[in-house]
């Protein structure tokens, strides 16, 4: 008997009968007061019950920084292992357990900085990972220096003259590094959140998803110009596959191309809803092409950038063990032993 | 190796044959056939492939010069020989890089084909050697191989270029002449693996082979043949076994063991990559390789797959161990069962790539921040990475911890007969995943300090694991000055413990006496045959070799104090000497040697009698 086997004959959780407050655990959630990871660890509560999965399945793996503590206050199998690395080892996780839901929390220091390789290597492989990475733009547990989505010539504690550092695109980063999911939510904005974190939960494959945080402390209101509710029409544009690009007070906006490709923000009423860009979740080009639409030239973009199915990593080598064990004549490690050239003494 | 061929007798108990190259002349497919042959003729042997760092030097240069040392015997053999009896140099530069080894009075062979002003040239040398008389101390033979080699294989119907690789088969067959050896095993290999790829091929080299057994056969240039009779051997099934063949065996032995699935998170890096690529085709046994994006993500994969219940293992060697250290220690931390094996190279930093060294032992025990005990278990030989490997197993899910295992590129390439086990015979290690959410608590321990693993899919046992400080038993995050006291103690006192499962330290030779040789890893073999020479000269020698290095056995601190003098030699400047001065208090000598290459007998042998006779 497989010492595995008990898994299977185990009674596993009824994932019906779940809800957000199974996910909380007993720990004193110790993030700031009015910190933006608040209103995510909420969404994504509320998410996880609803995917059909038993919470025994679940586990979370983070880094460090302040994101990092999320696996402490979730009610799943967790790791919070070390700066940067958390995609390796949730790589090792579902690849040795495909049969788990494997999640990534990181921040934009976690996942762009110490960890950029293995961020982008998990991404290329299309390894069946929901990676959640916290942007706030600047780095926080270490109280405040800039980061890498840090805008250039941002005074902090390490960068008083202003930093010279040009910042990452996130979304454009996972894009060329070939993420299956990529997409954008905001902490303060609930509904489009938990919209985002459902597909991603969904998709079968690496999903990246950036989620723009408040740090109300060191790098308070860096969002504002897009949460603020008298100015979010006009500065953020939902992206909805095979709808036209639209923003606006009514939808009065829209985007373009001009004669040299370059986006242009119109008037849909003069320039003609038929004359605007349509989204289209599977084109790897307009997928990038909209990641570059940035504040405050453009609206910024939120919702699913980029949705494509291709074999997973997991997926593939679970193939490659099933083939060669149908082949395989048995015997075990005594076959390997016993094999090759060999002569007996007597 | 004491005897020296002479021509009053054509049998020897050992002799020692170097086959030097260049890195394209095919050296280490002529050695690795000459062992095989060797092997089946029933000698002991063991063996010692040298080759360049460079995938293809430049031809002729000195860089890329490619050897490969056996040594077989009548007797038990422990090291590949101190000095070959002989020489088998392609082309000048593998003459002026193994000539000094030669023993005096050995055989050379040259190939005076190569030997043209201008390889001469790149070799470094203004006259020819073959003919300047500055051999006058070797049996020289002067053999035209390439044009005699293009004239036996001249209707085969191979282009030049292809033709002329077939030159070591050649000088295969007229070793295999004067040493007696069977050419049959070799003839077979060729018409089966090699006629596969390529018949003509094939054909060219089986003819070679013959060509250069008939040469020795009828020319008149050797006077006689040598003879090897058989060793007297344990009775079984033999196959030759290459250190990392039997590292990644032994990974898959403790996985069926263990009942479970293995897997293996690395990073390409010489000398241990051999372990990943044998253990990629092992699919069929549901083990899973991943080859990483660097050194850091290939533990991280194995730590990933270790919380997730797997026998999780990576690979590396020195300077991957580097990348590796704070995720060992965060493995640490975790109290997760995970295998690192370090296949040592020469260091520091890229250091001696392909050359073989012991200066990582400070580096697995103390390499990491704060008090991060990690137990060590070392091979010994290569068939022995085996054994070691198994045991590094039982160690890691007995005690729920990290375990370094350190092979060295010695043991990784180096082969030698190895007695097949029978795996009905291997003790199981036992395995137990905690399902009970009524008894969980992550952190409670049992009887050896081990806590539970509680593998995801498990309902109810839903838990936090993480690098910071956790308090005991029920690991939430915990600050508290005196619980991490605690913690620090109880990891430290859980490997401590571990020298409580050991079986007593094996000494060989005098149980007490004038010296004892106390030795880990890989110069087992080099010690094992120095201290026999040594007790042979009268002197009263013990040698410990040890397999735990972390934990040291319990009984180490008295075996030491019984010898009036203890010798520590080491590939490295000191590492296990300063370690057992520091543990014990013994005044022990260290012997040390850091040039990329194994220990010779007479080395060890000498320094044995030099503390012997010291009688301070």
């Amino acid at each position: 008997m497989s010492v595995y086997s008990f898994l299977k004959e185990i009674a596993h959780t009824d994932p019906a009968t779940l809800g957000r407050k199974d996910f909380q655990t007993d720990q004193e959630v110790r993030w700031c007061p009015g910190c933006g990871d608040y209103a995510i660890l909420a969404q994504v509560h509320k998410t996880l019950p609803e995917l059909g999965i038993p919470r025994e399945n679940f586990v979370f793996v983070s880094g460090i920084g302040c994101s990092s503590r999320f696996p402490y206050y979730t009610n799943t199998y967790g790791m919070h292992s070390i700066h940067g690395r958390a995609p390796s080892i949730a790589t090792g996780v579902k690849v040795s357990r495909p049969d788990l839901s494997v999640w990534v929390v990181t921040g934009d220091g976690d996942a762009l900085s110490i960890g950029g390789n293995h961020l982008i290597h998990a991404l290329r492989r299309n390894v069946d990972l929901k990676i959640l990475m916290f942007n706030n733009r600047i780095y926080g547990l270490t109280k405040g220096q800039y980061s890498p989505t840090s805008e250039q010539g941002k005074r902090t504690k390490s960068s008083p003259a202003g930093s010279v550092d040009y910042p990452f695109n996130p979304i454009s980063l996972a894009l060329s590094a070939e993420a299956t999911f990529v997409a954008r939510g905001v902490d303060v904005d609930a509904k489009g959140l938990g919209a985002v974190l459902e597909r991603a939960a969904h998709h079968k494959g690496s999903a990246f998803v950036e989620i723009y945080q408040n740090c109300n402390i060191f790098n308070d209101g860096a969002f504002d110009y897009m949460t603020d509710r008298k100015t979010k029409a006009e500065t953020e544009i939902r992206l909805e596959h095979g709808k036209p690009l639209r923003f606006g007070a009514n939808g009065d906006k829209g985007i373009a191309l001009d004669a040299q490709m370059n986006p242009m923000v119109v008037d849909v009423a003069t320039h003609g809803e038929d004359k605007l860009l349509v989204h289209n979740e599977t084109n790897a080009a307009l997928g990038f092409f909209l990641s570059r639409l940035v504040h405050p030239e453009f609206p910024t973009p939120v919702g699913v950038f980029r949705a494509v199915t291709k074999p997973t990593f997991d997926g593939m080598m679970e193939d490659q063990l099933t083939a060669a064990k149908a082949k395989s004549k048995g015997g075990g490690v005594q076959r390997l032993l016993d094999g090759g050239e060999s002569w007996t003494v007597t | 190796m004491e005897t020296t061929i002479s021509k009053s007798s054509s049998t020897f108990e050992s002799v020692a044959i170097r086959f030097a190259g260049d890195s394209g002349d095919g050296m280490q497919l002529t050695g690795s056939q000459f062992t095989e042959t060797t092997a089946l003729a029933g000698n002991d042997l063991a063996t010692f492939p040298d080759y360049p760092a460079e995938i293809r030097a430049p031809a002729g240069s000195l860089a890329g010069v490619s050897g490969f040392q056996i040594n077989f015997s009548s007797r038990e053999v422990f090291t590949p020989g101190d000095e070959p009896d002989v020489l088998v140099a392609m082309n000048p530069a593998a003459l002026k890089a193994n000539i000094a080894d030669l023993k005096q009075g050995g055989i050379l062979i040259a190939n005076t084909e190569q030997f043209g002003v201008k390889n001469l040239e790149r070799a470094g040398y203004k006259s020819n050697p073959l003919e300047d008389g500055t051999l006058s101390a070797f049996r020289v033979f002067p053999v035209d191989i390439t044009n005699i080699t293009l004239r036996a294989i001249a209707d085969v119907g191979l282009n030049q270029r292809a033709a002329v690789r077939t030159k070591n088969f050649f000088a295969l067959g007229l070793v295999y002449w004067l040493f007696s050896r069977d050419m049959q095993h070799t003839l077979d290999w060729i018409q089966g693996s090699m006629a596969a790829k390529d018949p003509v091929v094939a054909e060219a080299n089986a003819r070679a082979l013959r060509a250069g057994w008939n040469y020795g056969d009828t020319t008149e240039m050797f006077a006689q043949r040598y003879e090897v009779p058989k060793a007297r051997i344990e009775p079984g099934r033999y196959k030759n076994m290459t250190g990392n063949e039997a590292a990644a065996l032994g990974f898959l032995a403790a996985a069926e063991l263990t009942g479970l699935d293995l897997f293996l998170g690395s990073y390409p890096i010489t000398p241990a990559s051999d372990i990943l690529h044998y253990l990629s085709k092992q699919k069929h046994l549901g083990v899973r390789t991943f080859q990483a994006e660097d050194e850091i993500a290939a533990i991280g994969s194995a730590i990933g797959a270790a919380y997730a219940g797997s026998l999780a293992l990576t690979t590396t060697s020195g300077p991957g161990i580097a990348l590796k250290s704070e995720a060992m220690n965060l493995a640490m931390m975790l109290e997760l069962p995970l295998l690192i094996c370090d296949v040592q190279r020469g260091g520091p930093s890229t250091g001696l790539p392909t050359k073989t060294e012991q200066s990582d032992l400070l580096q697995v025990l103390y390499g990491r921040n704060g008090e991060s005990p990690i137990p060590i278990v070392s091979a010994s030989s290569p068939g022995d990475c085996f054994y070691a490997a198994i045991e590094a197993a039982r160690i890691a899910v007995t005690y729920m911890t990290p375990v370094v295992l350190l092979t060295d590129g010695y043991l990784a390439n180096g082969a030698e007969p190895w007695r097949i086990p029978d795996m009905a015979s291997l003790p199981p290690i036992p395995v137990q995943f905690h399902t009970d959410p009524a008894t969980f608590q992550p952190y409670a321990r049992n009887e050896v300090l081990a806590r539970p693993w509680a593998i995801p899919g498990t309902p109810g046992l839903e838990h936090r694991v993480g690098g910071l400080e956790k308090a005991n038993v029920t690991g939430n995050v915990s600050y508290d000055p005196m619980n991490h006291d605690a913690m620090c103690r109880l990891r430290a006192e859980k490997v401590a413990r571990i020298a409580d499962s050991l079986p007593a330290t094996e000494i060989f030779g005098d149980a007490e006496g004038d010296v004892l040789v106390v030795g880990w890893g890989g110069t087992m073999g080099a010690l094992r045959a120095g201290v026999e020479r040594a007790r042979a000269e009268g002197h009263t020698v013990g040698h410990v070799h040890l397999r735990h290095l972390n934990p040291m056995p319990n009984d180490l601190g008295d075996i030491l104090k019984r010898y009036r003098k203890v010798i520590v030699p080491e590939l490295n400047l000191g590492q296990l000497w300063m370690l057992l001065r520091a543990r014990y208090l013994v005044d022990a000598v260290s012997i040390n040697k850091i040039q990329g290459k194994p220990f010779k007998e007479h080395e060890i042998a000498r320094a044995i009698a030099e503390h012997a006779g010291s009688k301070a």
